[in-house]
């Protein structure tokens, strides 16, 4: 939210501003803005990570068992690029 | 005389004073008798629920213990049990086989539960009744002509009914909490993030808990104490210590402070449930409890807050069903025209109202106006709540407005939101809230007593206090288990 474009704002309302005025005015109305923040995540969790292993995941004839429609090891699907592409 | 406790059961099935299999078949011989009345299950699984039971007998034989030894349970069939269907109530995924089973389910089956089968709900979780269920109907215990709440409503209905002994359900704005209240059984939602989630399909992620149903708070702490704690299947589960809750349960309320909420006045209630949680309050006043006033002035926007932003998050989340891997599949002229009809004939009109206004809500143009608005009034609520926490360590007030209402009494969208008014806040506050039965009205021509519920809530992570302090009301009051429904018989009979 802190990344308005404050020139291009300025420019909509007719006011000139000097660089140092856009740095400033744009550190203000960011805070004004995020007075609330939004809440994403209600516990504060972020960037939760874990290691990147190999591990089995669910068998392929299990899953292909629940397909609408099936063609050998693959799921049959409508076109989706049409023929003049 | 009641129904054994989980805590009794697993004993019991512990001393080999009787066998998993013996309490499994009492089971389906009383879900046999009474389920055409209340229609509590969507399915049952049976052949697994055998295998389990044995191995329990087994491993009790070899000398082993378990916590939840022969406890027969029921899951909300919005939670994968691998290799038997998990529809979420909707003709999208009806007759589909889950290929893995939710970790929540997979902890209670490691400690001895014996899955008897799957509950109805309201289809993906969106109602407050269980009538938006596309697959079946479920009938309130206490009396027929009324819903069970939702929408959770065939989890608790099994256990007021007797037809499990513990259950599962999950609660994104109340959809434990309110059907507890409605069958008169204990429901728990823990704190955001504490149970895992891995198996169970999503509605709305930055609300949905799992959480137990049961008719004892120490039955609720025992199930939660196994299943809560980090999964590496679920990174929004949060690594830190659970407090074991069971040991924390208690018989008196001295030296607590409950909160009550100048903006929940008693006094917009009916005259009888009004009685019914003044006396609520007064028995928590007699067990030892101070109480204090507490603010919440942000409150009363959490149902629209809610229905902005479980609307928004399902939208994305209901992405996923087009028919292309899993479910249903009705084919058109092209890709777009196959997902179209897919979902039209696939989704009810809950879900469709609510993909509806999800979309709309996160739409370029319309995003800042209404998602990140209501983001931010949750921000609001949540501060409300952690300033009224500084005064008190737990918040009373009714789990409900009413006791159950008669089907179809709700037909206008809203009316039907609305009833969510006192769980709303806490979900979106992210906060572990329970209810625990408080006491029966019985509507002017009507011979049939309904049950209310307390809802208490606490901070964060203060899952350890609040099932402590509900312990100690239910003791205190005994309404839990006093009553056993007296028109069950009739029920019985009716089929």
């Amino acid at each position: 939210m802190s990344d308005i474009d404050v020139a291009y704002v300025a420019k909509l309302a007719r006011l000139a501003l000097t660089p140092a005025e856009i740095e400033r005015f744009g550190a203000q109305l960011g805070a004004l803005l995020e007075h609330v923040a939004a809440t994403a995540q209600v516990i504060a969790q972020s960037n939760v990570t874990r290691e990147d292993l190999a591990v089995p995941s669910l068998d392929r004839e299990t899953v292909l068992a629940q397909a609408p429609s099936r063609e050998g090891p693959y799921f049959r699907v409508p076109r989706i690029i049409g023929e003049e592409a | 005389m009641a129904d054994r406790s989980a805590a009794e059961v697993a004993r019991a099935v512990n001393a080999r004073e009787t066998s998993a299999v013996e309490t499994l078949e009492a089971a389906y011989a009383r879900i046999a008798e009474r389920d055409g009345a209340i229609g509590a299950y969507l399915a049952l699984t049976q052949d697994l629920a055998r295998a389990r039971a044995e191995r329990v007998d087994a491993a009790v034989r070899e000398g082993k213990r378990l916590p939840l030894a022969g406890v027969p349970l029921a899951v909300k069939d919005n939670m994968c049990l691998e290799g038997t269907p998990t529809t979420c109530a909707s003709k999208i995924l009806d007759g589909w086989i889950a290929p893995y089973t939710a970790t929540a389910v997979q902890r209670l089956i490691d400690a001895g539960a014996v899955p008897l089968g799957k509950t109805n709900l309201d289809e993906f979780a969106m109602g407050s009744s269980c009538e938006n269920s596309a697959l079946g109907k479920t009938a309130n215990p206490w009396d027929r002509s009324r819903v069970p709440g939702g929408s959770s409503g065939g989890s608790v209905a099994a256990v007021a009914a007797g037809e499990a002994t513990l259950a599962l359900g999950s609660d994104t704005g109340g959809s434990i909490r309110e059907p507890a209240a409605f069958c008169g059984v204990v429901g728990f939602k823990p704190t955001y993030g504490r149970v895992s989630r891995y198996g169970l399909i999503a509605f709305a992620s930055s609300l949905d808990q799992i959480g137990p149903i049961a008719q004892t708070v120490e039955d609720a702490a025992l199930a939660y104490d196994l299943m809560a704690g980090k999964d590496p299947l679920d990174a929004t589960t949060v690594d830190r210590e659970v407090e074991p809750a069971a040991a924390g349960l208690r018989d008196d309320l001295r030296g607590v402070r409950v909160g009550i909420v100048k903006e929940f006045g008693l006094d917009k209630l009916e005259p009888d449930v009004r009685a019914c949680y003044e006396q609520a309050y007064d028995d928590l006043r007699k067990l030892g409890a101070e109480f204090v006033e507490v603010g919440l002035p942000t409150a009363d926007y959490g149902v629209a807050t809610y229905y902005l932003i479980a609307p928004a998050e399902c939208s994305s989340n209901l992405a996923r069903f087009d028919g292309m891997r899993y479910g249903l599949r009705v084919e058109g002229p092209d890709v777009g025209a196959t997902y179209e009809a897919t979902r039209a004939a696939g989704f009810g009109d809950e879900v469709k109202r609510r993909i509806l206004i999800g979309t709309y809500a996160l739409s370029s143009g319309y995003y800042d106006a209404y998602y990140v608005r209501a983001q931010k009034a949750r921000t609001l609520i949540a501060a409300d709540f952690a300033k009224a926490f500084e005064a008190c360590d737990v918040i009373a007030c009714p789990a409900a407005a009413s006791p159950a209402f008669a089907f179809n009494a709700k037909a206008d969208p809203v009316s039907m939101y609305l009833m969510d008014y006192y769980t709303i806040p806490m979900s979106l506050a992210g906060l572990p809230s329970l209810s625990v039965p408080c006491g029966y009205v019985t509507p002017a021509g009507s011979d049939k007593p309904l049950p209310l519920g307390l809802e208490l809530s606490a901070p964060l992570f203060a899952e350890r206090a609040l099932l402590g302090i509900a312990h100690a009301y239910e003791r205190g009051t005994g309404h839990a288990r006093a009553k056993q429904i007296p028109t069950l018989a009739d029920a019985v009979s009716a089929r």
